[in-house]
């Protein structure tokens, strides 16, 4: 499927999703799945750096939270328009992605991973510490009341989560089929391997963990018209962290399709349980699902509907293109 | 920034002291990732488990946290063994610890503290002993007792842990089986079950850490996070599996924080550590007594 | 005659041990240069400090005019050098073909030589072909052989389109005619003007391989000449039979 079918049927999806989200009569609906396409966002980003090339990434939480000040910053000088949020946050979380890459990926899988939990709180502490965006007492972003032509900002911020998970998709399955997706898998499978037959993989991990950064940084660039009042600690919290490891991870981490399963389910499920039993329980039902399927489904959902259907577990990193031409050809 | 000589003496002697205890904290990691390889980002977790099993039994019964902790010890050992079988089993059989054993562990952080939040509340909870409390003054140097009697116990907790490492049987078996496998396994013993000794051990220290630790500050569940990178940074600064490197890594760290936290300013102590194992990573991933 | 690699004084150690001490050797351009020595004699460190994988701390290596020092694996594979691992080193997550393509997409791609997707996917074919593994193009490396998975490490570091190719112990366990079809391939691959490199075990195959014969012993190069004059040297009889 061409790309831009591709991105036109998920517009389709998400207009009709929008357009019963409304009829639905309830803001409560865009609240939840504000977060719960957040997720998507940040589970495929995630699984740009985590699944394809297989370096694990514990400080989700500081790209999100990147964006997100960046908004606050940006909000204190002059309130822009979300839209130009976007970009302005991709550019901040990918340069911090990409210096990130730069100090750690040199270092062994495991010392990686420990090493952008470190990073992530060497940020808090930085932001912590500057006044301008509130430091620990936190900021406050007034959320307008209403945007032409929509009407309610909730839908507005839900309608702009929704474009950037169908553009996080997008990204994503561009990726898998490209020759990118295939250096990724060579990065993933083994490293040395790669290097011998060409694979710059410095470059490629580079690339990995500056789209990765963006991606995450766009989903936290409208958080603060979102939440109102942003606080240091939950923003960088490890919660973000254990969901964007979750969610790919149970859902599948070869393709696209997993982190949007991942994150539809498990978010769901946990805006589900807030609302019925508490918010702490969130956090035990990721911990709990997640170690169940790491055990017992380690190619997540994607790995069992593979299984039932009598295939080999595909682990392969999408489906492969004939017409993935090199770059250069003569078309 | 008001400097005094009577502040840079109590930062320095109160970062030693902590130092120790940081050190008796990243001793299970020291075993479990720097000799095992083991990633157990959810040692902390087990720390703060540590420190509730202390608070109920002194709260209830009364008993000293300290003895609590050491009557508790084989328990935690046998929850650590299942917890490496299981980890074993799932993953380093199958060859999938990196990605996989280390979610493994990161969700078994989550349960770990959520399931205390659950029971216990967010409330912090605290321990009574007779040497919390009082403070020895020595000029113009204050040393709490609730610091130096954990100091105390965990340089003997790092002097016992060495001693079995080097002299036992099982603590060399427990070195050989990081360096070769197949060896060992040709002298007819089971590499697996030396690890499962080895990871139960680990665990079993955290909880007389997590005595430790109440005894210092009062705990609630998620004060175990911000030791998460205090014990890698430790565990990696003192050369991977080397207790003598732990203990060393940690009083320096102890001391740096402690120092950043006086002059500075308590909301830049957690970039220390953390700072610190980033420098680490980048230019001396050896450690500073390398291996 | 030009020197398509010349090596001076290569020195390695790890620690206190000195893996490689003192190497100079230098291949022609188009020559089938095969080298022996016992087990941990250096012959795979000595491959490594060539492709990059290990950086050597004395002496240089020359390749085509231009040093290698310094350069990064990937770097030297795009100058046309390939090599095959010992114990072969799949992208076990990608099928054959896919394991295949990957040269192709990646150094000779950055060789600046355009070629369109069919012909990209008919080179994979044809090299899976040669290897005799086309029946499998679209399995796993884990439904192979062993002996099957050093064929596709060949075949791998073929599609690179390299200048010099380092075969590293491809013939191990392979039987009779199989040994013949990797030679057959590597004589071929040879008269094409690829310049091969063989480690090998298997002295068979490597008396009726090479033009040139060098035998290293503890990290050190004993002998260097033709094949009957070396294996008649009475130091390379006491490395081996000593």
């Amino acid at each position: 499927m061409r790309t831009p079918l591709f991105v036109l049927i998920w517009l389709v999806i998400g207009g009709v999703l929008f357009a019963v989200s409304v009829a639905l009569g309830n803001d409560y609906v865009f609240f939840a799945g504000y977060v719960v396409l957040q997720y998507v966002v940040l589970g495929t980003a995630w699984n740009i750096l985590g699944g394809y090339c297989g370096y694990v990434n514990f400080g989700s939480a500081a790209f999100f939270a990147l964006g997100a000040y960046s908004t606050v910053a940006i909000y204190k000088f002059y309130p822009l328009p979300i839209p130009l949020l976007l970009p302005i946050s991709a550019v901040v979380s990918g340069v911090v992605g990409f210096g990130m890459g730069y100090l750690t990926l040199r270092l062994r899988g495991a010392f990686f991973a420990i090493a952008t939990l470190a990073l992530a709180v060497v940020l808090e502490t930085l932001v912590v510490n500057w006044d301008y965006v509130g430091g620990s007492r936190g900021a406050y972003i007034i959320r307008p009341e209403e945007i032409e032509p929509i009407g309610n900002y909730i839908r507005y911020l839900f309608l702009i989560m929704l474009l950037l998970a169908i553009g996080a998709i997008t990204v994503a399955r561009l990726i898998e089929r490209s020759r990118l997706g295939y250096g990724f898998a060579t990065i993933r499978d083994d490293e040395l391997a790669a290097e011998a037959s060409g694979v710059p993989t410095l470059r490629l991990k580079l690339t990995a963990t500056t789209i990765s950064g963006a991606l995450m940084g766009m989903a936290g660039a409208p958080f603060p018209y979102y939440i109102g009042y942003l606080q240091p600690s939950s923003t960088f919290g490890l919660d973000y962290a254990v969901n964007s490891i979750a969610m790919p991870l149970i859902g599948g981490t070869t393709s696209w399709v997993g982190p949007l399963i991942g994150a539809l389910l498990l978010g769901s499920m946990q805006q589900i349980a807030t609302v019925t039993i508490s918010s702490a329980v969130n956090l035990l039902i990721v911990g709990c699902v997640l170690v169940a399927f790491v055990i017992v489904a380690p190619n997540g959902i994607i790995g069992m509907v593979h299984t039932y259907l009598q295939r080999k577990p595909d682990d392969f990193v999408g489906r492969r293109r004939v017409d993935a031409d090199l770059p250069g050809a003569v078309p | 920034m008001i400097f005094s000589y009577d502040l840079l003496i109590n930062a320095v002697v109160s970062g030693i002291l902590i130092g120790g205890f940081y050190a008796a904290v990243s001793s299970g990691i020291t075993l479990s990732f720097g000799i095992l390889d083991i990633v157990n980002i959810a040692h902390p977790a087990f720390i703060i488990l540590g420190s509730y099993v202390a608070y109920i039994v002194n709260a209830t019964l009364g008993l000293d946290p300290i003895l609590t902790a050491i009557v508790m010890m084989p328990a935690f050992y046998v929850l650590g063994a299942g917890i490496y079988q299981v980890y074993y089993v799932s993953f380093e059989k199958r060859g999938q610890e990196s990605l996989r054993g280390l979610a493994f562990f990161f969700g078994l952080l989550f349960i770990t503290e959520v399931t205390l939040v659950l029971y216990f509340g967010v409330d912090y909870r605290y321990v009574d002993a007779p040497y919390i409390g009082p403070t020895l003054h020595f000029g113009m140097l204050d040393v709490p007792l609730r610091i130096l009697v954990p100091f105390l116990v965990s340089l003997l907790l790092i002097a016992a842990l060495e001693l079995i490492l080097t002299r036992t049987f099982i603590g060399r078996a427990i070195m050989a089986v990081a360096q070769d496998q197949l060896a060992l396994r040709l002298m007819a013993i089971d590499p697996i079950r030396i690890k499962r000794i080895a990871f139960g051990i680990s665990i079993a220290t955290a909880s007389l850490a997590g005595a430790f630790l109440i005894i210092i500050q009062p705990v609630e569940p998620s004060v175990g996070r911000e030791y998460i990178g205090r014990v890698f940074a430790i565990c990696v600064l003192g050369g991977m599996g080397s207790l003598p490197g732990t203990l060393i890594a940690a009083m320096l760290i102890g001391i740096v924080e402690s120092l950043t936290s006086t002059f500075y300013g308590p909301s830049w102590a957690p970039a220390v550590s953390f700072g610190f194992l980033l420098l680490t990573l980048a230019f001396r991933p050896a450690g500073l007594l390398g291996r | 005659m030009s020197e398509l690699l010349q090596i001076d004084n290569l020195g390695k150690r790890f620690g206190g041990f000195v893996a490689l001490e003192n190497i100079t050797l230098s291949v022609r351009a188009g020559e089938r240069l095969g080298l022996i020595g016992p087990n941990g004699s250096g012959k795979s460190t000595l491959v490594n400090c060539i492709c990059g994988t290990l950086r050597h701390e004395q002496g240089s290596v020359r390749f085509d005019g231009r040093t290698l020092d310094g350069l990064i694996a990937h770097q030297r594979t795009h100058l046309g050098l390939a090599r095959s691992f010992q114990l072969p080193r799949p992208f076990v997550s990608l099928s054959l073909i896919d394991n295949i393509r990957i040269p192709l997409l990646y150094t000779v791609a950055a060789r600046g030589t355009h070629r369109a997707a069919r012909e990209v996917e008919d080179r994979c074919s044809d090299l899976l072909r040669e290897v005799g593994l086309q029946a499998k193009a679209h399995h796993l490396p884990r439904d192979l052989t062993q002996v099957e998975m050093r064929k596709l490490e060949l075949a791998r570091a073929m599609a690179a389109e390299p200048k010099l190719l380092i075969a590293d112990e491809s013939m191990a366990g392979l039987t009779h005619s199989e040994i013949q079809d990797i030679l057959t391939l590597l004589v071929r691959l040879n008269e094409r003007g690829v310049t091969i490199i063989l480690i090998e075990h298997i002295m068979r195959a490597v008396m009726s391989f090479s033009q040139r014969l060098v035998v290293l012993v503890s990290g050190r190069k004993i002998a260097d000449g033709r094949p009957d004059e070396v294996v008649r040297n009475p130091e390379v009889e006491k490395a081996y039979l000593g």
